[in-house]
């Protein structure tokens, strides 16, 4: 052995100190240092950009949250109803109806004694169609009085929350600026006042004239139909054929081109299954149009690839040792699978099906071509069933709708809408986080 | 050494539990077993010693069909376990590894109760018609598997939760509670400390006068200390088969005696 030479230092060996780093070490210790800070500076930009995102967010998003209502008690009597209805506008009716009570009211407290119908009719929305249906679908409150929180004109509404001010106003048929002295009034006189949007979260889409009744309600009904068509379906699919492929099947040239198809399938842009569901589902098999069934079905397709990736990885990660285990004693091989592999799979797969769902939840390009967008939810499917199959919208859909009409507090609510679709995100991550700390398993 | 005093003791000849014959394992095109012939004797410890990668793990799992879970492996020959051909088309390994048990180079019970561990066994074989007798056989195997003691006041802790020596006792007490006939062991101490390995070896001694044990080993003291009969691999050859004390004391081949020596391996 070399025992000897160890005791004597070799020849041509420097004796170099500890205490100084040479060169070599500290070019080292420079790329090290160098690193670090390209890591610090990565992570901070990505943190800054995050925090501009959420507090653009934020600041865009709350006010849809507030809304302004114009309070009067209103009493409609028999003879008023058959009047309204009796005529060719009746909306109209109702609405003159509404105006004329406001006015009086506004008579007996001397305020604005001057100011004519129109221009009461310019500072509310069209209460006209709301206060009919409320009649309607209430017919016993006939001759009682009710009192009314009717969502204020989108301007009205823009002029509490600073969009529209009395230097930018300009006089249209929706707003003069003489209205905002009105507008002054009737808040000192606590008619008009801030509340909170309840219409917002649980109400339907509105007209494109009427952004103070839309809601995003609704389209949470589509989205989640459609999710769970997507869970109902991706699920058992996506893990079956995983285990399949994983533990079953042999490894040819087949199964590798299978492969190698499911992870492409994960990189199709999502509108080329929106165009697959548009031929297959609708003009093929002719399910009903804007229908949470057909969105859930191209979702679903959508989602597949990302489920079956993630759960064959975490069936990869359970070690070897537990199916030779089970094996051992004498498991068939769907024994070995089914009682030991995917339980200590499950977080795995849990996980990424709820990252696959998250990702279906937020996809808006195929629903644009299966007619999930535009003004199609227009109230809440009746019963579970007709849920499936009513025309309905989905959240980023009903965004992407409210984002691209005209009037301004449209885009108030697509921020609005933003924030509710990032909390149901938030939530499902945070339940896949959870899921994945409660059944992890370590062995 | 007084390990070998336990080698001198008389072999009794028994009858032959599993008859192999010209076998021969392919890993694709590797040739990985060459025409080995083994005759394993019921209430006999046999080991298989040899260097890394000899071919001695891949044989012993031939035993069990393990093989048949590696795609590209090919096994030819003829294995008879009690004169019936266990690579028939009719058996179905399921079957054959209730009968032939077998325990792995790394402990691995299942993540699960010390008693689910033991019963899972007895469970998909219908062994047990209710829970009393399921716990009579999971009291009997893990006192077999010299456990008991150690594991009765926490039959519910997790099996992953004990000491190495004690997951290896529990994954043989897991492997006997089939009540097999053959009972395989891959390097069973590799992974163990010394103490560990003595309360293994004494286990496998005492398993002797129930089964036919087959072990395979890298360490020629521990072939030498619990096995009757000795086969020594090589380069997927069966070089040497006899008697244990034979082949440490006397050996044929001039290989075996090198590998014995420490030469080559």
């Amino acid at each position: 052995m070399t025992d000897a030479s160890m005791q004597n230092a070799e020849p041509g060996r420097h004796s170099v100190s500890l205490m100084a780093t040479d060169e070599h070490t500290r070019k080292r210790a420079r790329a090290e240092k160098r690193f670090r800070a390209y890591g610090i500076v990565a992570i901070a930009t990505g943190l800054f950009f995050l925090v501009v995102l959420f507090t653009s967010i934020l600041k865009e998003g709350i006010p849809a949250f507030t809304r302004t209502v114009v309070s009067v008690d209103f009493t409609l009597t028999e003879q008023q109803r058959e009047e309204s209805e009796g005529v060719l506008l009746k909306t109209k009716a109702y609405s003159d109806l509404f105006i004329t009570a406001l006015k009086s009211k506004l008579d007996e407290r001397g305020l604005n004694t001057e100011v004519d119908e129109v221009a009461i009719e310019r500072l509310l929305g069209k209460v006209g169609g709301t206060i009919r249906t409320f009649y309607t679908q209430n017919p016993d409150k006939i001759g009682e009085q009710i009192e009314f929180d009717l969502a204020a004109s989108s301007r009205v509404d823009g002029y509490f929350k600073g969009r529209v001010s009395r230097d930018t106003i300009q006089d249209s048929r929706f707003l003069q600026k003489s209205d905002l002295e009105l507008v002054d009034a009737l808040e000192e006189a606590g008619i008009i006042k801030q509340a909170f949007n309840w219409p917002f979260i649980t109400g339907a889409d509105s007209g494109v004239d009427n952004p103070g009744g839309a809601g995003i309600g609704a389209s949470v009904i589509g989205s989640f139909f459609m999710m769970l068509v997507v869970l109902g379906l991706s699920l058992p699919i996506g893990v079956a054929a995983s285990i399949y492929l994983e533990e079953f099947a042999p490894r040819n040239r087949f199964t590798d081109l299978i492969e190698v198809n499911i992870s492409n399938l994960a990189a199709v842009p999502s509108i080329v299954f929106g165009i697959l569901g548009l031929a297959v589902f609708i003009q093929f098999m002719h399910l009903p149009q804007s229908a949470p069934l057909v969105g859930g079905l191209v979702l679903t397709l959508m989602t597949l690839p990302t489920i079956i990736i993630s759960t064959r990885a975490s069936l990869k990660a359970v070690p070897p040792s537990i199916r030779d285990a089970a094996l051992g004693v004498g498991a068939s091989k769907m024994q070995a699978v089914f009682h030991h592999v995917l339980p200590l799979a499950a977080p795995g797969i849990l996980t990424g099906t709820i990252i696959g769902l998250a990702q279906a939840l937020g996809e808006t390009a195929p629903l644009l071509l299966i007619g999930m967008v535009g003004f199609v939810a227009r109230g809440y499917p009746d019963g579970f069933l007709a849920g499936f199959t009513e025309p309905n919208s989905a959240m980023p859909a009903q965004i992407y709708t409210w984002a691209a009409r005209a009037d301004a507090g449209f885009y108030e609510k697509a921020w609005g809408g933003i924030i509710i679709l990032l909390m149901f995100l938030l939530t499902m991550n945070i339940i896949a986080i959870i899921l994945r700390r409660r059944f992890e398993r370590r062995w | 050494m007084n390990d070998m005093s336990r080698v001198e003791k008389q072999v009794d000849t028994k009858d032959i539990k599993l008859d192999c014959r010209d076998c021969q394992v392919y890993y694709g095109d590797t040739h990985a077993i060459k025409d080995v012939s083994v005759d394993i004797e019921d209430k006999t410890v046999t080991a298989f010693i040899g260097p890394s990668g000899c071919g001695k793990s891949t044989f012993l799992r031939c035993l069990n069909r393990m093989n048949d879970t590696i795609d590209i492996a090919r096994v030819e020959g003829s294995f008879k376990l009690d004169g019936e051909d266990i690579y028939d088309k009719r058996v179905d390994p399921v079957q054959l590894r209730a009968k032939v048990g077998m325990v792995f180079q790394k402990p691995n019970p299942f993540p699960k109760s010390i008693y689910d561990n033991v019963a899972y066994g007895p469970r998909i074989h219908g062994l047990a018609k209710n829970k009393a007798e399921l716990d009579e056989i999971v009291e009997k195997s893990l006192r077999r598997g010299a456990i008991w003691d150690e594991v009765k006041d926490r039959l519910d802790a997790p099996g992953t939760g004990l000491s190495g020596g004690q997951q290896q006792r529990l994954c043989i007490a897991r492997a006997v509670a089939t009540e097999p006939e053959v009972l395989l062991m891959d390097e069973p101490c590799s992974a163990l400390d010394p103490i560990a390995t003595a309360q293994v070896e004494e286990l496998i001694d005492e398993l002797r006068s129930r089964y036919s044990v087959v072990i395979v080993t890298h360490s020629m003291q521990q072939a030498a200390r619990v096995s009757q009969k000795t086969a020594f691999f090589y380069l997927g050859n069966l070089v040497e088969f006899g008697e244990t004390g034979q082949i440490f004391t006397n050996p044929e081949d001039p290989r075996t005696e090198s590998y014995i020596t420490g030469r080559i391996g």
